[in-house]
């Protein structure tokens, strides 16, 4: 009995340890949840390089916004299953090609194939910096107006899709 | 620490060697004695996102590299520390300053320590006060002592 407070201190902490160890430290809460998407105005990499998209051209339906990059590792990850995800009708998907050279881009997305509905450039990271991507791939949740609903940060993975992006995609429908 | 720095390095070596990373030439921003020493003071206070355990003056990071950069067009644009600080957190949240704001929410984080150390003190002293009490306890009968510790002697 006299041992009881002790024990539990010692458990709680345990607890509290264990719980500490499962999260990712490389991942963290973004702030721009529930908040309107920063603004951009970007050119898109097959297109007239003077026609630019901005996040008003977005709204009308919720979005993934994905941001990747044709010398980032976890982007070709992941692309075989974006591809499915676009090829199933289950996600739109908006790509910003963050911080790549033109033609590596296009050459990648050739080779690969491509899960985009629209392919936008973010040649200098401002954009990037904008939205508070600190490493790609990163994936943005919008609903129909334009709100950050949630961010999933490296690679799309089946658990992750099931887990937490359909659904947020699903409320936000 | 410098085992996570070599891994940095390591990590960001193998990037430079298979994928090129475009860094777009960008002016150099000028900035006044004043800002320069500003900018110097701010970024030791600021933590590299991509090798957090770097703060941004030490990280080679590319976007360490995008980040300074803009710090600095801030900075020579008139924006005060107050305001450097808050065009990050909008983007990248508290964790990039290395000494969150006291407010509401970080309360536990900056007095949580203080507060262990007086549970902690609070404990030991009852644990200390029984332990007393519990020797003091016995009532010994002064007499049968002396005679028991006579006995043995003599």
């Amino acid at each position: 009995m006299r041992y009881a407070i002790p024990v539990v201190v010692l458990l709680g902490l345990l607890a509290l340890f264990i719980n500490g160890l499962q999260h990712d430290p490389r991942e963290l809460p973004s702030p721009l949840i529930g908040k309107i998407a920063p603004a951009f105005s970007l050119p898109m990499l097959n297109g007239d390089a003077k026609q630019h998209v901005t996040p008003d051209d977005l709204k009308g339906k919720p979005v993934l916004v994905n941001f990747f990059a044709s010398w980032c590792a976890g982007c070709q990850e992941e692309h075989a299953y974006l591809l499915q995800l676009a090829g199933s009708g289950q996600a739109q998907i908006v790509g910003i090609d963050y911080k790549d050279a033109l033609d590596d881009g296009r050459n990648w997305l050739q080779r690969r194939g491509n899960p985009y509905a629209q392919v936008l450039v973010d040649l200098d990271g401002n954009t990037g910096i904008d939205w508070g991507v600190y490493g790609v791939p990163e994936t943005f949740v919008l609903d129909a107006q334009g709100k950050i609903i949630f961010k999933h940060i490296g690679p799309m993975t089946p658990q992750a899709w099931e887990r937490d992006v359909r659904p947020k995609l699903q409320a936000a429908s | 620490m410098t085992f996570l720095r070599s891994i940095c390095v390591l990590v960001l070596l193998f990037a430079g060697v298979a994928l090129a990373q475009v860094q777009t030439e960008k002016p150099p921003i000028a900035l006044t004695t004043e800002q320069e020493a500003r900018f110097k003071a701010l970024l030791p206070n600021l933590r590299c996102l991509v090798c957090q355990n770097e703060s941004l003056a030490d990280s080679q990071a590319p976007l360490a590299q995008d980040l300074r950069y803009e710090i600095r067009g801030l900075l020579a644009q008139g924006d005060s520390d107050f305001q450097v600080k808050k065009y990050l957190t909008d983007r990248y949240g508290e964790f990039i300053l290395y000494r969150p704001a006291v407010e509401l929410k970080t309360y536990l984080l900056w007095f949580g320590p203080l507060l262990l150390l007086v549970i902690g003190l609070v404990t030991l002293y009852r644990f200390t006060r029984r332990r007393q009490n519990a020797a003091a306890a016995p009532a010994v009968d002064q007499a049968a002592l002396r005679k028991l510790l006579d006995d043995d002697a003599g």
